[in-house]
């Protein structure tokens, strides 16, 4: 079917007009007849003791419908092991401490549901749950990870053995392993905890019908069949009595919104026992005590390699910080193991990755999820090896990057196509690379601090095959769409994934017009809502809506006009083999003007004098389930002047040249890439979630005292690409959502250190505030390899 | 005790009594409806909830529905006339400059009164402007593409848009 005119354009996206004018359909817009507001009364500490809640001076406060705890909840939410904790990546863990949705005698994290206070305004829901009377006696909380790991230390819940909440080795660290490298380097790398921020936080409506049995729940999600299964079922409730609708609009995700949380459970059985309508919206303060967080880990890796620069091998432990219970999906961040060894050769790697449990909300996915940090270490550890031999940055990696495809690495995980060399020539001359390393030789004559970093960078994404995601994740991640052309030839097309700012109304609808040569506006994309479309969806993550969900549409649109084309021979009396379907429209091959368009065909599909054997009607169904996942990759270049008198960096540059294969719609894919740069460049310099490490007290609560980048804060940017279809899937398409996150921390702060390389500094942590890079520099006059320069 | 409050939202008149603690932002999204205004902090960091009152624009929560009694207000409602959208709006669409889209009402309300202020401005005047509103999807990259074009389109030269020193962290 080779029609081409909507697949690559720039279309302009079809959900803006209602975005733009104010019309959007967020779940905080909605209001049912006879709804209540909720409040949650949540732990004030980290880890506290519950002797007592007193509801009964909040049941009196004005316009209260109710105040609910632990004992109103335990008879409708089955428990205690209500939360679930998918295997992904780390199948065995140690311990998986029960979650159920709220609070019963011991509170384990700051946040954590205690009470949910239930009345007519939203204002007074407030005000009644301070009434609240909870009465707490304070247990030393668990904040530190590696505090957390002495055997003296307290435990994030009372009676447990310990605070390991796993320890896998998924190779181990032989005698073999760096027998043959000539320069061994170790360094620490953190990963400070981050909030995900989507500038909507969470919010739902649960409506529960009485007399109907049924439940229906808005709720701003990526994953709204999973909020099904799991709320439904926790709650008594078959899937077809309940009813989810993410949004209909939601309000960006970045990994936050991909797990059922306490909230969507109480709130369902909330509405069950007051009869009422039950919305509840997260406030950012909330969001920030309550929603999941990302990354919180520690890297121990050590880096060998010969002297010329090629790489021997690579060992690593990665400490998790998981929070006081297990992510649903937290474990998957330890597949940073499981890609450290990025774009490169290796004889051997060794990993290790160990969970620890604290007192504080759980980590999971958040933008790259445990990419992210494999960037962040493998270009670290390849900076550092260059650093020790004297070897450039681009040749190193040049000489070592994977070269055949399929490409097997260390853990059998298998690269379809790359072309890595080509992506970081491209970036090399956009940036100006030779220029800029002259310029920061003569820069330096002058006492200014010019750094070039680059990041060259791989990803797994399209999560993802079954017989992978299967054993590794506990679901196998296929993704469903079903096509149906309507009697008069309109089409809608229903996804099991869900768009949260990523465009797939239009994406997808370029897709469907491509494949049948329908108009484009004749085409409406449906998702989101649990009672529409094909049985089970699987949301919106791991950049794999294109790549999985795409395919799966695709195929009902291929499938859809097969069957056409057997109509469209049966009613033009010829043999199927010389019908052609050429832009829409059916002819007989030679005789142009014996045909009949999509819409004909579609409508005769409805009526009578079909060919014997056909059923009725034009629609299809498919579940893809992929033979790999697909492996974007790409080369940034980041460029950085730092002021060694105030620690404080300035990006003078920033190159991304990415290759996710074909593209649908280049202007989304470049919005992809820049707020993913962004977000890792966030956290490169502004971001990190602090807690007081005695108390346990969240210390960054509000977004006063948590700096996500303004416009102010952000580079110029350079975008270009490269194009290496991918062959696991028809359309050659690889995933964009997360490109930018999982490239960009590790270029700027390559390019920082880059930068302070005349001081001797070899590695600088996140965020690389200007305070921490001063007290750096600081430390190491004076000891610096080129000590005239340093003492300057 | 509940208080009066007048007020002209986009050109129309409204009369409700509230309590005198309802903030604006509240006020226009529960009372008057108008849930085009969104909400995405409690301490007036992300700006979601940007209108123009009086033609000023105001974070809608860092004032009370009772402080707006007798003035004029715009929403993001507002800005289409006619069934014509407002030239922020169209370069919003025409450049991308928004991704989830719930901070795009606070976001071109910001703009409209910066560009009110200065027809045009330069990138960084843009980028100053605009630090008052967050986006977490686009970058901003072409969140201030659009503002441009949209001073361009509104009459403003844009002549000096391509004036940009390194992005600095002030």
């Amino acid at each position: 079917m080779a029609i081409t005119t909507m697949i690559g354009a720039k279309i302009h996206r079809r959900e803006d007009p209602r975005l733009i004018t104010g019309h959007g359909r967020f779940v905080d817009d909605m209001t049912r007849p006879g709804m209540v507001h909720m409040a949650v009364v949540r732990s004030p500490f980290a880890h506290a003791k519950i002797l007592s809640i007193d509801p009964s001076v909040a049941k009196k406060a004005p316009g209260v419908v109710g105040v609910y705890t632990y004992a109103d909840f335990k008879d409708h939410i089955a428990g205690p092991a209500t939360i679930p904790a998918a295997p992904t990546f780390v199948p065995e863990k140690k311990q998986t401490p029960d979650h159920f949705p709220i609070a019963h005698d011991e509170a384990v994290y700051q946040g954590e549901p205690i009470a949910v206070v239930l009345a007519a305004e939203r204002y007074q829901a407030a005000d009644a749950a301070q009434l609240v009377q909870v009465e707490y006696d304070q247990l030393p909380a668990v904040i530190d990870i590696e505090k957390a790991m002495e055997p003296g230390s307290p435990k994030a819940h009372s009676g447990a053995p310990d605070n390991i909440g796993w320890d896998l080795t998924y190779s181990p660290e032989t005698a073999d392993t760096f027998k043959e490298a000539e320069v061994r380097v170790k360094e620490r790398i953190l990963q400070q905890r981050l909030f995900p921020i989507p500038i909507e936080g969470r919010g739902l409506v649960a409506e529960y019908d009485e007399y109907d049995k049924r439940l229906t729940l808005w709720t701003s999600s990526q994953v709204p069949h999973f909020i099904r299964l799991f709320v439904g079922s926790a709650c008594g409730l078959a899937e077809n009595q309940v009813r989810v609708i993410a949004g209909p609009d939601v309000g960006g995700g970045f990994g936050s919104k991909l797990r059922p949380y306490p909230e969507e459970y109480l709130a369902s059985i909330a509405s069950k026992l007051s009869r009422r309508p039950v919305k509840w919206i997260e406030g950012r303060s909330e969001n920030l005590v309550a929603t999941t967080h990302g990354r919180g880990q520690i890297f121990d890796i050590e880096v060998g390699a010969n002297k010329d620069g090629t790489l021997v091998a690579l060992s690593l432990t990665q400490y998790i910080d998981v929070g006081a219970y297990q992510g649903v999906f937290g474990a998957f961040q330890a597949v940073a193991c499981l890609l450290s060894g990025g774009a490169y050769k290796w004889k051997h790697i060794a990993a290790r990755t160990v969970g620890v449990l604290t007192n504080k909300v759980s980590t999971d996915p958040y933008r790259g999820a445990g990419r992210p940090e494999a960037t962040h270490l493998v270009e670290r550890a390849i900076d550092l090896v260059a650093r020790e031999i004297g070897m450039d940055a681009a040749e190193i990696r040049r000489k070592n990057f994977a070269t055949e495809f399929p490409f097997t690495n260390n853990f059998g995980l298998i690269y379809d196509s790359g072309d890595y060399e080509k992506s970081l020539d491209k970036a090399l001359s956009l940036a100006g690379y030779r220029d800029l390393r002259r310029e920061q030789e003569a820069l330096r004559k002058q006492g200014r601090y010019l750094g070039i970093g680059l990041s060259t960078w791989i990803e797994i994404c399209g999560l993802g095959p079954s017989a992978a995601t299967a054993p590794a994740a506990g679901v196998a991640l296929v993704e469903s769409a079903s096509v149906r052309v309507h009697p008069t030839g309109s089409v809608t097309v229903h996804v099991g994934t869900h768009s949260h700012g990523q465009g797939h109304d239009t994406t997808f609808a370029q897709i469907v017009a491509d494949t049948m040569g329908v108009p484009y506006d004749q085409i409406d994309i449906r998702h989101g809502d649990t009672a529409e479309g094909p049985a089970f969806g699987f949301g919106t993550y791991g950049s794999r809506s294109l790549a999985v969900g795409g395919i799966a549409i695709r195929r009902s649109a291929v499938k859809v006009i097969d069957k056409a084309r057997k109509l469209a021979a049966h009613i033009l009396e010829a043999a199927e083999e010389d019908v052609v379907f050429d832009q829409g429209t059916f002819h007989i091959k030679g005789s142009p003007d014996k045909k009949k368009a999509l819409g004909e065909i579609a409508f005769a599909s409805y009526g009578a004098g079909l060919p014997e054997g056909m059923e009725h009607g034009l629609d299809a169904v498919t579940y893809f389930d992929p033979p790999n996942f697909v492996w974007p990759f790409g080369a940034h270049v980041c460029v950085v002047e730092v002021d060694a008198e105030t620690g404080s960096v300035d990006i003078r540059k920033y190159v991304a040249v990415d290759d996710c294969g074909n593209v649908i719609n280049p202007m989304i894919v470049d919005g992809q890439i820049h707020g993913g740069v962004v977000q890792g460049l966030a956290q490169a310099l502004f971001e990190e979630v602090v807690y007081d490490d005695e108390s346990g007290q969240l210390r960054t609560g509000t977004l006063t005292d948590y700096l996500i980048p303004t416009a102010n804060e952000i580079p110029e940017f350079i975008l270009d690409k490269t194009v290496t279809p991918s062959p696991t899937n028809e359309l050659g398409v690889k995933g964009i959502g997360e490109a930018g996150t999982i490239a960009a921390s590790a270029a700027v702060i390559n390019a920082i250190v880059d930068a302070l390389a005349p001081f001797g500094i070899k590695h600088v942590d996140m965020p690389a505030s200007p305070d921490r890079i001063w007290k750096q520099i600081q430390a190491s006059r004076g000891m610096s390899h080129d000590g005239k320069e340093a003492r300057k | 005790m509940k208080h009066k409050v007048a007020t002209t939202i986009n050109g129309r008149r409204h009369e409700d009594e509230v309590e005198p603690r309802l903030l604006l932002v509240h006020y226009i999204r529960d009372v008057a409806g108008l849930t085009g205004t969104h909400i995405g902090c409690d301490t007036s960091q992300c700006g979601a909830c940007t209108i123009l009152v009086d033609g000023k624009a105001v974070k809608s929560c860092t004032m009370f529905a009772v402080q707006a009694e007798g003035k004029s207000l715009t929403t993001i409602e507002g800005m289409a006339k006619d069934g014509e959208l407002h030239p922020l709006q169209q370069a919003f669409w025409d450049e991308h400059g928004l991704q989830c889209g719930y901070c795009t009402p606070g976001m071109i309300m910001a703009a409209a009164y910066l560009l009110a202020e200065n027809p045009s401005p330069t990138d960084d005047e843009i980028r100053k402007g605009l630090e008052g509103n967050l986006c977490r999807c686009t970058g901003y990259v072409n969140i201030i593409k659009s503002v441009r074009s949209a001073a361009k389109t509104m009459g403003g030269s844009a002549a000096r848009a391509g004036e940009k020193s390194a992005a600095g962290r002030s």
